[in-house]
């Protein structure tokens, strides 16, 4: 390979000293939080100013993931547009499957046979699973608890054993299709998922032992950045981060789709427990319990599931869609509310695919919040906000 | 509130700076004068029985056929749990419209993203710059017409596919047998490291 | 002590190391500290490969967060034009000798993003990469592989005979060839 010409170290872009110049950078430092930092929330970066350890500002800078899947959605066919929504949010990635189809599926008026809509909440409900182990670990390490993330990671192994074994991903599953799924859930599968929830009801209490009542975890996250009700409506905070300001609103409850209606669970809303109503600590308590309704309602779905019957609706061969037509969809995802918007154009492809998450207004909020808080604070915060960078770049 | 309901109020209220409420395409949604948005969205916000709370979404559409480029407003209401939606048509030479961040702060950044793909200016946004692209950046990338730019930073945009300088002997022998009498060697084999 | 690095599916160049260029070599490709630079979907798989399972920690490799600290930078997900400069700094600021691992299809040759605007086409265009591992996502097995791969590439390298990097200043030598000691 030819070696690369060689790049000009950059000095801070332009319009970043724009901004700058209306910050009154008096004695204070400016740092750099990210792009590239050790705590997993992606390539976010943080323009804080700060004074000693007290931050001022902290302004969220992003686009280093931009990856440009609203364009991509523009010249690919409906159907082969399935892999790349995994990709709007890899670690909860059967969610962004399910808005796509669902958005498709009004767009043509089809409707998904009872089994597939079943081995739809079954993949996606594990995936919530395994997606609130990502965030509960890793918030957990942020503060400077190492321990409870392995054992996150751990539990999320067999997750991904199941859902390997169900549709040959660990990761980016692209296992839903416009009309149903992929594949029929493998023999002997049933009992497998019941062992692993067996097992795993009995580790969220080891990990609420560990972590969540843990006095040093409180300490740390109670009180930090409560967001009042009205604020998280303004800035349209969606998913846990909303449940925990006191606002009840589930997509599953209040505008339920799929097999939803048929099933039971409880929706965690917070209620201030260890310190102020909509704090971090109320955030991470929030996707705890969310966990152990998600196992509730995949018992229940195993029980229920019909035995036979069509996985996948009947589809036409080439899904074409009079021009002009628009769908919009909205599906509870692990980290809140996403909404897609589809508008069909002519021939094969969509015309305009907007993909609306809950992290990307999740990071306009982070300024108003930061002011005054230390720098420590600043990366509870991000954690328990649980942004992902995917979701917030496209 | 159904749909019907909402807009018969926006009616009522701002006549025809509202039009009518467009045939139901699977979402029915209305069309609303570019000068009057600021007004109207802060009356879905203000008033007590509508009280659309949250601005769901804002989104783009380019229509180049049309000359026009569209901002879709998807609106919910939290307290009453109804949902409504808002178009307004920009002029596709030059797309501005007022912000709406004064009613609802998750316009913000929403707004600033549809800036930065497709060139739409917020006018009276407090901070309207680049979102996703870097800062600088030519174009916006959104638009139907945009065309990428060979390189950036001296970084080139395209890969050459490896399979470009590989030429399969039969097709060589074919086209030398085509060709004529004369007996062209086969292309030696391309370096395997360079 | 001369060797034969002979395995399975052809043969290696054989380098003639010295007895204290093994005993280096050995120090330092058992502990690869390498830089946590996961940008994507393949930083989740680097994450479960550092995780408990498939362990790479068995290996001496340990991920740190700051470049002056590592050798090794595992480019693990898509590479945007806004990420590329940062990337090249980063590379910049890691002490020789060091490594890069291009992890995943997105880091090797821009992946499935091939029509995407701001994808920059392969992590190549800016820093030198040693092992490509391909995957969407690469299996933790599969990196620890490509991890396995430069360790190979390390216990080859020569301290105090004639360095030489090999196929660049001898065009044509880069072929693998069988030699017998």
């Amino acid at each position: 390979m030819t070696s690369p010409k060689p790049l000009e170290i950059p000095t801070m872009d332009m319009t970043s000293k724009e901004v700058l110049r209306r910050i009154e950078v008096g004695g204070d430092m400016l740092l750099n939080m990210g792009p590239q930092h050790p705590s997993t929330h992606g390539v976010i970066n943080f323009l804080v100013q700060t004074d000693g350890e007290v931050m001022k500002r902290a302004i969220p800078e992003v686009g280093y993931l931009h990856r440009s899947l609203e364009k991509i959605g523009e010249r690919c066919t409906y159907n082969g547009y399935m892999p790349y929504t995994d990709r709007v949010d890899y670690i909860a990635a059967m969610f962004a499957n399910q808005g796509w189809a669902m958005a498709v599926e009004r767009l043509l008026g089809t409707v998904v046979p009872e089994r597939g809509e079943y081995c739809r909440v079954i993949a996606c409900e594990l995936n919530r699973i395994a997606s609130h182990l990502i965030s509960v670990g890793t918030m957990a390490m942020d503060v400077g608890a190492v321990t409870p993330f392995p054992y996150a990671l751990r539990e999320r192994e067999f997750i991904n054993d199941l859902l390997e074994e169900l549709c040959g991903a660990r990761l980016t599953y692209n296992y839903l299709r416009i009309g149903g799924v992929a594949f029929d859930l493998p023999t002997g599968y049933e009992e497998k998922v019941a062992t692993f929830l067996d097992h795993f009801e009995k580790i969220l209490d080891e990990f609420n032992r560990l972590i969540t009542y843990n006095e040093i975890f409180i300490k740390r996250l109670a009180h930090l950045a409560p967001i009042p009700a009205q604020m998280a409506i303004d800035y349209c905070l969606v998913g846990p981060n909303l449940r925990a300001s006191g606002v009840k609103f589930d997509v599953r409850k209040d505008l339920p789709y799929s097999i939803y209606p048929a099933l039971q669970f409880n929706v965690p809303v917070g209620k201030g427990e260890m310190g102020t109503l909509g704090d971090a600590w109320d955030r991470f308590w929030c996707r705890v319990e969310e966990m152990r309704q998600s196992c509730r309602i995949l018992r229940q779905c195993l029980a229920q599931i019909p035995k036979g019957g069509e996985i996948m609706a009947k589809m036409p061969r080439k899904i074409k869609i009079a021009e002009g037509t628009e769908a919009y969809s909205r599906i509870e995802s692990a980290r809140g509310d996403m909404q897609y918007y589809a508008v069909a154009g002519p021939g094969e492809n969509a015309w305009r695919v907007k993909i609306r998450t809950g992290s990307f207004t999740a990071m306009g909020i982070i300024d108003a919040l930061s002011r005054g808080l230390m720098i420590a604070d600043l990366v509870a915060l991000i954690a328990s906000l649980d942004v992902v960078a995917p979701e917030i770049d496209r | 509130m159904t749909f019907e309901e909402i807009h018969q109020r926006l009616v009522a209220k701002f006549g025809e700076r509202v039009g009518p409420l467009a045939p139901a395409n699977k979402d029915a949604w209305a069309l609303v004068q570019t000068a009057a948005i600021v007004e109207v969205c802060r009356h879905l916000k203000e008033d007590p029985e509508l009280a659309f709370d949250c601005l769901m979404n804002l989104s783009g559409v380019d229509w180049p056929k049309k000359n026009q480029i569209e901002v879709v407003y998807h609106l919910w209401s939290y307290s009453k749990r109804h949902s409504f939606i808002l178009k307004c048509q920009l002029d596709r030479a030059k797309p501005e419209i007022a912000s709406i961040e004064s009613v609802w702060k998750s316009a913000d950044w929403l707004e600033r993203e549809q800036y930065d793909l497709l060139g739409i200016n917020f006018t009276g946004h407090p901070d309207l710059r680049r979102i996703m692209m870097p800062d600088d950046w030519i174009g916006h990338p959104l638009l139907k017409d945009y065309k990428e730019q060979p390189e950036w930073h001296n970084i080139t945009t395209t890969r050459d596919s490896p399979l470009d300088g590989f030429v399969r002997l039969d097709e060589l022998r074919k086209k030398a047998a085509a060709a004529g009498a004369e007996s062209a060697a086969p292309a030696p084999k391309k370096e395997l490291l360079q | 002590m001369s060797k034969h690095y002979q395995q399975d599916f052809g043969s290696v160049i054989t380098s003639r190391t010295s007895f204290i260029d093994e005993i280096i070599n050995l120090a330092r490709k058992s502990s690869i500290f390498y830089l946590l630079f996961g940008l994507a979907c393949c930083g989740i798989e680097l994450m479960q490969t550092g995780g408990p399972r498939a362990d790479i920690d068995r290996f001496g490799s340990v991920p740190r967060a700051t470049p002056r600290q590592s050798d090794l930078m595992i480019v693990a997900g898509t590479l945007t034009y806004k990420m590329a400069e940062r990337c090249r700094l980063l590379y910049e600021q890691m002490a020789e000798p060091k490594y890069v691992i291009s992890m995943g299809s997105c880091a090797s040759c821009g992946g499935l993003f091939q029509y995407a605007y701001s994808v920059c086409k392969g992590v190549d265009k800016l820093v030198p990469v040693d092992i490509y591992v391909p995957g969407c996502p690469p299996r933790p097995e599969a990196l620890t592989e490509g991890l396995l791969r430069v360790q190979d590439k390390i216990i080859r390298e020569r301290w105090f005979s004639d360095r030489q990097k090999i196929g660049q200043q001898k065009p044509g030598l880069g072929i693998d060839y069988k030699v017998t000691a």
